[in-house]
């Protein structure tokens, strides 16, 4: 142990010395995960001692857990002792202006189509750029914090508002819900934080930017919404990571409360390292995301664009709690290579009148595999509850894979529950065809996927379903022909 | 006058089966050619060929398109440099709605000849105005292209997107197989109208009918493989009233 603080110390205190792409100073805990790894973290991030108290007890948690085996995917064994659990840029004095930030950092943004400028007020976006694990600027929160809405890091969130994170963090998504949930719960590193009072629209639409960048450094992010009676939000999520050779853990937990008459609109573009032809590197991104229709006529809306990632694990979720609650889940995955997906969602019915809706587009191209596994769970106090499930697949080429795994539990009489299932796949005949007009094939490929994806990308903010068209288009590139 | 489409001596086939057996013909502008035979003859494969299908083997002769070797060009630069088929079994494409699948194909082509995309006012005056040459109903322009429509709607569609392209060359591929009378009148008159002294049209078709609506300058009968007889359009009337028989049985004491 002696020496454990010994090697901490060195590190810490030391600038790394190893090769990063970035060449932003930063400071990072040795390989491994233990308690004293979660305290290190807590006392990192000044946390209060209840939050201490909570890591810790999802650790030990964590430690009696096993990796879930059902997903439709394989990989390597994850050795959790040789990932780094901690690793901030090393400058942390807090920042003004953009003209503070350190310009290697602002570079990379740039190369990443991220611009912080100004112009981001202008489009109406407020940005909360997480790299690696410590927030290093926030925008526009004093103009939220007029109407009283609070948009900020989640280990700021810890400190200033205790209150509200105590009272819900970790009531969505318990700590030992699964696997990957008590290892975020344990050793989180940052996120965001959001919260809309009471009967406030939230002006604009929120967004939050993440990306990978410390080599070997598994991220761990946290989010939390709370939208309070009759408020509304909408929160981007979008991500990029630059190339990489060795896998990287994600394990993410998003948690999502609304109120009576509250709804929240959560949208994700996900673009990861997908690993390479060969299927080397890539992210493994195990995600936990759940939101709960606490109140009476809440909404929560899903909209999801996977592209990246070597493998996918994730279910956005909704507990329809309250009468006359809403669940919707949109989602196209796109894999391409050797990418696995497992991807799908919940819905738990458990209000009266509650209604789910999920449309759920996979692509498969290359020799990727693909499946949608989705619960729609009517409880027997449901009366009423009507749930739509639309699931299609769409296959490139002969050598990919597509599966469905729709789980359906109906425990009223009353309930309507509706599924379709289609599988279509992008022939030589269709591709002929736009050729013949002039139209080159990845075109076509491009033209034909955003027309199968467009139900999706059309729930999406209007700059972001552009975005996300482009996404799809380059991330089949290649994959005919 | 240089012809705008001339092929020699073309022969082609899929795997080990030889289809067409040495073809050949000049076409040229402001010329509307027809080419019949009976089934099997090889007329699809001809379209195909020409349109460029990857499935069919060129074993040998000459295409050349506009003075360039049309053999050497991909699909796509095919259709850029005018070349059009309209499709005897038009696709359907979900979620891909007509106006967005003309809108990037007339791009394409406008992007090839160095111009620039038209601006989204200005396509949908002239979609709407081109629809009309085959009384199609604007609603069909923001519905998925083909997908639900009728036969003779996907027949009709594939007239606009022609209307809407401006070829140089439109070879049309049995366009008259399962229309009914008023949507055969209504296709050929779109055909007719787009009929223009530089442009040329070669119809391929099984029956004379459409040949009442649109006026050939030459028939061609093919049959296995080759192109046995070229006459006037009375030749389409000969052959309507006398079927094919006779072509094959003079074909035969040829060989």
């Amino acid at each position: 142990m002696a020496q454990d603080s010994a090697i901490l110390d060195e590190v810490v205190q030391n600038d790394y010395k190893y090769g990063f792409t970035t060449d932003i100073e930063q400071d990072l805990l040795p390989k491994g995960l233990s308690e004293d790894v979660v305290r290190f973290i807590s006392e990192k991030k000044q946390e209060p001692e209840w939050m201490l108290a909570w890591r810790l007890k999802a650790y030990q948690q964590w430690l009696k857990m096993k990796e879930p085996a059902w997903p439709n995917v394989t990989y390597p064994k994850i050795d959790f002792q040789e990932i780094i659990y901690w690793a901030s840029p090393k400058k942390k004095e807090s920042l003004n202006s953009l003209d503070e930030v350190d310009p290697e950092l602002l570079a990379t943004f740039a190369k990443l189509g991220i611009p912080l400028e100004e112009q981001k007020f202008l489009t109406g976006v407020a940005v909360d750029v997480v790299l690696d694990s410590v927030s290093i600027k926030t925008t526009f929160q004093d103009k939220l914090a007029e109407l009283g809405i609070i948009f900020c890091p989640m280990s700021e969130a810890i400190r200033e508002h205790p209150e509200l994170v105590k009272q819900y963090i970790g009531s969505v998504v318990p700590t030992n819900d699964n696997f990957y949930s008590a290892l975020n719960s344990a050793v989180f590193s940052d996120g965001s934080f959001v919260y809309i009072p009471k009967g406030v629209r939230c002006p604009i639409e929120l967004s939050t930017y993440f990306r990978i960048n410390a080599r070997n450094t598994g991220q761990f992010e946290r989010t939390l919404i709370v939208a309070d009676e009759g408020s509304y939000v909408s929160y981007l999520e979008g991500c990029t990571a630059p190339q990489r050779d060795e896998n990287q853990l994600h394990a993410a937990v998003v948690e999502l409360v609304a109120h009576t008459d509250a709804e929240i609109k959560y949208s994700t573009v996900q673009n990861w390292y997908p690993g390479d032809k060969e299927g080397k590197g890539g992210i493994f991104n195990f995600v936990t995301k759940r939101g709960i229709c606490q109140g009476d006529r809440s909404k929560i809306s899903w909209t999801q664009v996977e592209t990246g990632s070597a493998i996918t694990w994730k279910y956005p979720s909704v507990i329809l709690k309250g009468d006359h609650s809403i669940g919707e889940f949109y989602s196209v995955a796109v894999t391409n290579h050797l990418q696995q997906a497992d991807t799908g969602t919940k819905m738990m019915h458990i209000g009266k009148n509650t209604r789910s809706r999920i449309v759920s587009k996979g692509i498969s191209a290359g020799n990727s595999q693909n499946s949608y596994r989705g619960l729609v769970k009517v409880l027997k106090v449901a009366e009423g509850a009507r749930n739509f499930s639309q699931c299609d697949s769409l296959l490139i080429g002969d050598a990919c894979g597509a599966h469905t795994f729709p789980y359906l539990e109906v425990a009223n009489k009353t309930a309507t529950v509706e599924h379709e299932a289609t599988t279509s796949k992008i022939g030589e005949d269709i591709l002929f065809y736009c050729n013949q007009r002039g139209i080159d094939t990845e075109s076509a490929v491009a033209l034909i996927v955003n027309g199968y994806a467009r139900e999706v990308l059309n729930q999406l903010p209007m700059e972001f379903a552009v975005e996300a068209q482009k996404l799809l288009a380059i991330s089949l590139e290649g994959s005919v022909g | 006058m240089t012809p705008i489409l001339q092929i020699t001596d073309l022969t082609a086939g899929i795997e080990d089966r030889e289809i067409l057996k040495g073809v050949s013909l000049t076409v040229n502008p402001g010329e509307v050619h027809a080419i019949m035979g009976p089934n099997g003859s090889g007329k699809s494969t001809l379209a195909s060929v020409l349109a460029g299908r990857e499935e069919y083997a060129i074993t040998g002769g000459t295409v050349v398109f506009r003075g360039n070797d049309l053999l050497e060009l991909s699909p796509e630069d095919r259709a850029r440099q005018g070349m059009f088929l309209a499709f005897q079994y038009p696709v359907e494409i979900p979620g891909v709605s007509t106006a967005n699948f003309l809108k990037t194909s007339v791009n394409e082509l406008r992007k090839f000849r160095g111009q620039e995309p038209l601006a989204p006012a200005v396509f949908l005056a002239l979609m709407r105005e081109r629809m009309k040459l085959v009384e199609m109903d604007q609603s069909f322009l923001s519905r998925s292209l083909n997908e639900g429509f009728s036969g003779g709607e996907k027949k009709r569609n594939e007239i606009f997107q022609m209307a809407m392209l401006e070829p140089i060359l439109a070879v049309l591929d049995e366009t008259d197989s399962g229309l009914d009378i008023d949507a055969l009148r209504i296709v050929a008159g779109g055909v007719n109208a787009l009929r223009t002294p530089t442009t040329a049209t070669i119809i391929i078709t099984h029956y004379q009918r459409l040949l009442d609506y649109i006026i050939p300058d030459v028939v061609h009968v093919l049959w296995d493989g080759r192109i046995v007889r070229s006459g006037g359009k009375e030749l389409a009337l000969e052959l309507e009233k006398r079927g094919y028989d006779w072509i094959k049985q003079e074909a035969a004491e040829v060989a």
